[in-house]
């Protein structure tokens, strides 16, 4: 008896539409129905357009902050697993105050504490790169790519240490140069070690893609906030942002999920 | 150069403009830093609740129960933090107050911190109740199907075996929720609630001077993590009392 | 003695039930980022403010206990639905746009005619032509986002919409737009400060648009809360007639802001 009860948890079968699973659904159907019936829906029509453009843009902001981000974190890990003192200090900091901190604060730090800064320094207005400085999408990719890197610098720093170092014996003794040592084995080993917890560290990334709103760019969340200034409608704009999030979310762990079973896994 | 640099900042006086008495503003931040902690330590407190029903109902409950429980924790960890906080913090003082009117009841006041208690700790059940799942699954059976065989009730089971021996394994996942939640709470700056990052925002507003008071919120958000990693390091130290030590490098 | 100390205790009891009952606990929601001189916080931690003075003075001539409770501007409106709050007193405009969900008093104070402000350098004309390819930044929710996107959207660069007026001076004293556009009293107090000065002029008042140009400000109200709406009208009048209205207003301005 005891047996059967503490084995039936993960024993069970998984994805079989079973009686009650039915109802749930049911149920689930019948929700949202209802909220499609009796909530008010008549502004979608009109924010339909900007709703596309704050969606691609939010997509376009995850894309290149990540890309940026991971950049980052690559040197960042490595240095603190194999680096002089002089490096890992420095890169161990600097993970340290990015996890230490709020995304938001970091955020308002750069746009409003730099900003509080160029009256102070005519020259920054007289430059060339003045145009790009005075918009905001360039603060909000500058702080969320430092925000993935210093959250991904942590990761792979594990995946560094978590390399065997038999492995990479074995490719010195191969007469590999250092640089495809970590070409061929340290970093492939690594990142698919990794590969889950970034997976993770993405999708978190993706979460905190509404905060750029708070410093005047315009995402699929300013749109939602802006359907609930002009028409004062509260829970609506809200739920249809929290679906968009969660279909963004599917793809995202589709997408890595794709990845990872693309990787061969060799057991010797 | 460097004294061009520092001018800004030397102009308004750091040490001033973060005095703890009233012409500093040192006072407010300090105000809205315990409003975060209180902030942080309820929603802490009540995901580690939710958590621990969770995973259990996880674990052991029953079909329906486990189904809706996945559907709670797969929607809370896909839905951006800002958005939840947002509709929750709305939400739960609507919901309470209509119910309290339909039932013929004045309606009550719920405060902020009640509301970014709850907002918060919805988010931190969810992702509690996979760290505890995870921490129980660890156990090994063995050692919970002796206590069974031992003739021990359920409760006695989960207080002198379940949980001391799973808590190694939970620590870590706690740990770092612990960090989440602490500056979560600066996502409640957004719904206009007193926490440190608003109080910081509004000190700058006054005296115009974002960068001095941006980096001291940092540095006390640091200060924050950094004592709280010391105190978690002496915890996990005394859970693993009588484990094997992990070794340095995974 | 014990059944002496008993009653003492009860009467206490009952005065104090009975205190509590005369004064009605009525909340009164403010917008939680400053905009002064209506409100905003002090070092010490305290609202101040013209505004929150004004509230004192209603609340104690309509007889109501009144806390003052922050909530962000934007969700001012929701809190106020959710009944988080009783009454809005947050320089809000009475606009049609917002009568369609909430209720409003009788105005004290009006604020309703628009100006721009740019950098001292620039020169610029308040009108569509004037503001062509500029950046222009509005504090959200406001009938001055309203006024802009109607009259200037075609002809501005880009409308940054700022949770509250004074990021949107932030953004302009920064460099990031070219323009501001609010109403005289909080243009007039920004380019008051030091810092206003060092940067910015005023550049003129917009022209006047009756379809969107307020009567004035008021408590905003949920709707069918007439009690409380016909006792906030009764004070409004009544502090204007015994003078505390005015008393206010010399300490916070030189000119009249109730208006005609």
């Amino acid at each position: 008896m005891t047996y059967s009860t503490t084995t039936s948890a993960n024993s069970r079968p998984v994805a079989r539409l079973e009686a009650h699973r039915i109802v749930l659904i049911a149920i689930g159907i019948a929700l949202a129905a209802t909220a499609a019936a009796l909530m008010r829906w008549d502004w979608l029509p009109n924010y339909y357009a900007l709703a596309i453009e704050g969606l691609w843009r939010t997509v376009l902001i995850l894309i290149v902050t990540c890309a940026i981000g991971f950049a980052l974190a690559v040197p960042l890990g490595m240095a603190q697993v194999t680096g002089p003192i002089w490096l890992s200090l420095p890169a161990k900091a600097f993970c340290t105050v990015i996890r230490g901190t709020p995304l938001l604060l970091q955020l308002w730090l750069l746009y409003y504490g730099l900003g509080a800064l160029f009256p102070h320094y005519p020259w920054i207005r007289e430059s060339n790169l003045w145009p790009l400085f005075r918009q905001a999408w360039p603060y909000a990719i500058l702080a969320l790519s430092l925000s993935c890197a210093g959250y991904e610098g942590e990761v792979m720093r594990g995946a560094f240490a978590g390399v065997p170092l038999g492995q990479l014996e074995a490719a010195r003794a191969f007469g590999m140069s250092r640089w495809k040592v970590f070409r061929r084995v340290w970093l492939p080993q690594a990142i698919h070690k990794a590969l889950p917890t970034l997976a993770g560290e993405t999708v978190l990334q993706l979460k905190s893609m509404p905060l750029v709103a708070t410093i005047t760019v315009v995402d699929l969340y300013a749109v939602a906030l802006r359907v609930r200034q002009d028409t004062y409608v509260i829970y609506e704009p809200l739920l249809l942002l929290a679906v968009a999030y969660m279909t963004l979310t599917g793809v995202l762990v589709w997408i890595f999920n794709h990845l990872e079973a693309r990787i061969p896994v060799r057991v010797g | 150069m460097t004294e061009s640099l520092l001018l800004p900042l030397a102009q308004t006086g750091v040490f001033e403009l973060l005095a703890p008495t009233p012409p500093g503003w040192g006072g407010n931040l300090l105000r809205g830093f315990i409003n975060s902690m209180g902030i942080g330590m309820g929603a802490f407190a009540l995901g580690l609740l939710i958590g621990t029903g969770g995973a259990y109902g996880k674990l052991y409950g029953g079909a329906v129960l486990r189904d809706l429980l996945k559907v709670y924790t797969t929607l809370i960890r896909a839905v951006p933090e800002l958005v939840l906080v947002l509709l929750i913090f709305f939400a739960v003082p609507d919901v309470i107050n209509r119910t309290l009117d339909t039932l013929g009841y004045r309606p009550i006041d719920v405060s902020g911190l009640v509301a970014g208690i709850a907002a918060l700790g919805l988010v931190q059940g969810a992702y509690a109740t996979e760290v505890l799942r995870g921490a129980i699954l660890a156990v090994p059976q063995g050692q919970i199907e002796a206590g069974r065989a031992f003739g021990m009730t359920p409760t006695m089971l989960m207080r002198r075996i379940t949980l001391p021996a799973m808590l190694p394994f939970a620590i870590p996942g706690l740990a770092n929720l612990w960090l989440v939640a602490t500056k979560n709470t600066a996502l409640l700056a957004v719904v206009g609630f007193n926490e440190l990052t608003l109080e910081t925002r509004q000190a700058a507003g006054a005296t115009k001077a974002y960068f001095t008071f941006f980096m001291a919120a940092g540095v006390l958000y640091l200060l924050l993590t950094l004592i709280s990693n010391i105190f978690i390091g002496r915890v996990e130290h005394w859970a693993r009392r009588g484990l094997p030590p992990i070794a340095e490098s995974r | 003695m014990k059944i002496l100390s008993k009653m003492t205790i009860a009467g206490a009891l009952l005065g104090t039930w009975t205190l509590v009952a005369q004064a009605e606990q009525v909340k009164v929601g403010i917008s939680a980022e400053p905009y002064p001189p209506f409100s905003s916080l002090d070092a010490s931690g305290k609202w101040v403010g013209w505004e929150i003075e004004l509230i004192g003075a209603i609340c104690s001539e309509a007889k109501l206990e009144c806390i003052i409770n922050p909530v962000s501007w934007d969700g001012i409106i929701p809190s106020l639905t959710s009944k988080k709050i009783d009454v809005i007193m947050s320089s809000m405009s009475i606009t049609k746009e917002r009568k369609k969900t909430i209720g409003f008093s009788d105005k004290y104070y009006s604020d309703s005619s628009y100006v721009v402000a740019g950098p001292k350098g620039l020169a610029m004309d308040p009108t569509s032509e004037g503001l062509k390819g500029k950046i222009l930044g509005v504090q959200v929710s406001t009938n001055g986002q309203i006024y802009a996107s109607k009259h200037f959207g075609n002809s501005l660069a880009e409308i940054k919409t700022y949770q509250t007026q004074d990021e949107a001076n932030q953004d302009l004293v920064a460099g990031r737009i070219d323009a501001v556009l609010a109403s005289p009293i909080t243009i007039g107090q920004f380019l008051n400060t030091e810092q206003g000065k060092a940067c910015c002029r005023k550049k003129g008042t917009v022209a006047n648009d009756p379809e969107i140009m307020a009567p004035g400000v008021g408590a905003g109200l949920r709707k069918g809360d007439t009690e409380l709406r016909e006792k906030i009208n009764a004070a409004i009048k009544g502090i204007r007639a015994k003078g505390k209205y005015d008393k206010i207003t010399k300490k916070y301005f030189d000119f009249d802001i109730y208006g005609g």
